[in-house]
């Protein structure tokens, strides 16, 4: 829950429940224990409470989503690890001189299936967030990514994939070092794996910087995380020629879980908790876990030519023209 | 990932002044002055030389029918898919309607899109080319550029040919949304086919490569070679001055930068390029 501490942090379209949801706090607090009344009294709010908090979220427009996503208290790919997964270990490290703190993995256990898993992992808070460069993967973590990913396929793992950045790092050292590069031989290299892969786009999905982890046989999106071919704020930048009109460039680009799954580019849409899943971590990883055993049994069934074949297919299909 | 993301007109150095994507258009029996050095000459001579200025040896753009004429033997090329036309899957509306635009471009250039594929032979061996060309809007790569450019390499997978594209692009087209995202991954997954069955992919970089054409088909060739002097980069110039706050390199994201870095094979002038690809060709095909 959204605590007066973090309010600082609390989009604009979420102050009206912030601050009811304290009324309520305050309320309990006050109370009179065992007093029908007013026991009456504060279900009714917290009814009205759930109400508001069920209407606002009903009607998020794309760019609070964005917002949405990027709060801190967003629980990142290292706060679902330890509840989706029944054990599970960090492995480190690209082999090429560097270990990415922005984007993790390692191997883990999901409902008695051995797996790789792969994450863009945010930091909370600044500190940690200059630590992990703000989710914004160096080539590095790409190379790490894929070194994990040829792992996994060795050894017959499924991979998870959770996608969260707001784009790969743009940077000198970034340059320098291949960012380009790096993303594109991890999209040719996810297409030659044989094993299922399964992304879920947790948070944001910043661009290549996104789909450098994002080739997959299943792609999940929580309800309301966005993927993007450019920020919304880039996209104004250039088309409109004034940042300010990120709000129409987000209305435009078509980002959220449901233009998405109309277009085909995402197969599930994955339901969050009321308030989202920052709301309710506990809940979010319940939702997440149950899916992804569900995708992976689907995917389980079939053989590794299959796999590719139908991998091939899905991302064959995407795209709009006309054939005169 | 887009064009306009690159500070093109900037001049940080004299000797890296990337110029190169600035709209030219040369009428016959006019005449041109060099971006670079400042020669002038007939505009004849320019495109007798590949539009490379004979003086400074700066790369004029090419455009996919010069680039066609400069690298194919005469009369065998086949265009292929040269009847695909982009949609507005989006409704997509800037400060001017995606679909208006895709007309207007159409017009002005006399292209369906941002790329032209065929096959064709140099030196007599057969060859997939794939010619990005920038003059459609920015060579931005939408559903039709990746189309084509998948449908090319699968072919050259079926017939077993080595693929060549020229890449000439400010990244995905943000007018069609997600599916030009997607389109870097659709043109990849065809790419590790051909790969597969160790079949030959050479890219050719020129200026400018940048965003999401670099972070797919450009940086897969087997061989990757570039025209002297391109811009090639993942992310925009201003964009890293912005985050990093300091001077960037004079030569930072042009060719020989990344060939210092190991990102390319070879760096060939324009004039020499068909001698280039064909001798490479050539030397590739005498295990069989
Ligand atoms: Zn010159």
């Amino acid at each position: 829950m959204i605590t007066s501490n973090r309010k600082l942090t609390v989009p604009d379209f979420m102050r009206p429940v912030a601050e009811l949801e304290s009324q309520v706090t305050e309320l309990k607090r006050l109370a009179p224990k065992n007093d029908k009344v007013i026991e009456n009294k504060i279900n009714r709010f917290q009814d009205q409470l759930t109400k508001l908090q069920k209407k606002i979220f009903s009607s998020l427009t794309p760019l609070q989503r964005l917002n949405l996503v990027r709060q801190s208290e967003r629980p990142t790919t290292l706060d679902y690890i330890p509840n989706i997964l029944d054990e599970w270990i960090e492995l480190h490290g690209d082999r090429g001189g560097a270990d990415d703190p922005a984007l993790v993995g390692g191997i883990g256990k999901i409902d008695g299936h051995s797996i790789v898993f792969i994450g863009h992992q945010r930091g909370r808070g600044t500190k940690e967030n200059v630590a992990r460069n703000f989710g914004m993967p160096a080539p590095g973590g790409y190379r790490k990514a894929l070194r994990l990913m040829k792992h996994a396929n060795r050894f017959g793992m499924p991979i998870l994939t959770f996608i969260d950045t707001p784009g790969a790092w743009a940077g000198l050292k970034a340059e320098e070092l291949g960012q380009g590069e790096a993303i594109a031989v991890n999209l040719r290299e996810m297409f030659s794996f044989e094993v299922p892969i399964i992304c879920t786009i947790i948070g944001e999905g910043g661009s290549g910087g996104a789909l450098g982890i994002g080739i997959g046989d299943s792609i999940i999106m929580l309800e309301y995380a966005v993927y993007t071919v450019a920020t919304p704020e880039a996209c104004a930048a250039i088309l409109w020629k004034n940042s300010k009109e990120s709000l129409a460039a987000a209305e435009a680009l078509k980002i959220t879980s449901h233009d998405l799954k109309v277009m085909g580019i995402v197969d599930e849409i994955l339901t969050e908790p009321i308030g989202g899943a920052q709301a309710d971590h506990q809940s979010a990883s319940k939702y997440l876990r149950e899916e992804l055993i569900k995708q992976l049994n689907i995917l389980l069934r079939l053989n590794k030519s299959q796999l590719k074949t139908q991998r091939y297919e899905k991302f064959r299909k995407m795209g709009a023209f006309y054939e005169i | 990932m887009s064009l306009s993301n690159w500070p093109l007109k900037k001049a940080n150095s004299k000797a890296y002044n990337i110029k190169s994507t600035k709209q030219i258009t040369i009428p016959d029996g006019l005449w041109v002055k060099c971006f670079d050095c400042g020669l002038l000459m007939y505009s004849k001579v320019l495109k007798r030389n590949l539009k490379v200025c004979p003086q400074c040896s700066y790369h004029f753009q090419a455009s996919s029918n010069e680039r066609i004429d400069q690298l194919i033997d005469q009369g065998s090329w086949e265009p292929m898919d040269a009847h695909l036309i982009s949609t507005d899957p989006l409704g997509f509306k800037d400060q001017k309607l995606y679909s208006q635009r895709l007309k207007d471009t159409a017009v002005k250039t006399g292209l369906q899109d941002a790329v032209q594929t065929g096959v064709g032979r140099m030196d007599g061996q057969k060859v997939y080319l794939g010619i990005m060309d920038f003059r459609f809007m920015g060579g931005s790569m939408g559903s039709v550029v990746g189309e084509k450019l998948t449908r090319l390499v699968e072919k050259a997978t079926q017939e077993r040919l080595p693929a060549i594209i020229i890449c000439a692009s400010g990244g995905a087209r943000m007018q069609e949304g997600m599916l030009s995202l997607m389109q870097m991954a659709k043109i990849s997954s065809a790419l590790e086919m051909h790969k597969k069955e160790n079949l030959l992919y050479i890219s050719v970089l020129t200026s400018p490569t940048t965003g999401g054409v670099t972070a797919s088909f450009a940086m897969l060739g087997d061989l990757i070679i570039a025209e002297p002097k391109a811009l090639i980069a993942f992310a925009g110039r201003r964009v890293i001055e912005q985050t990093i706050k300091e001077d960037l390199p004079d030569n930072f994201q042009s060719s020989e930068y990344l060939f210092e870095h190991g990102f390319l094979d070879l760096i060939v002038p324009r004039t020499q390029l068909r001698s280039k690809l064909i001798q490479i060709l050539y030397l590739h095909t005498n295990n069989d």
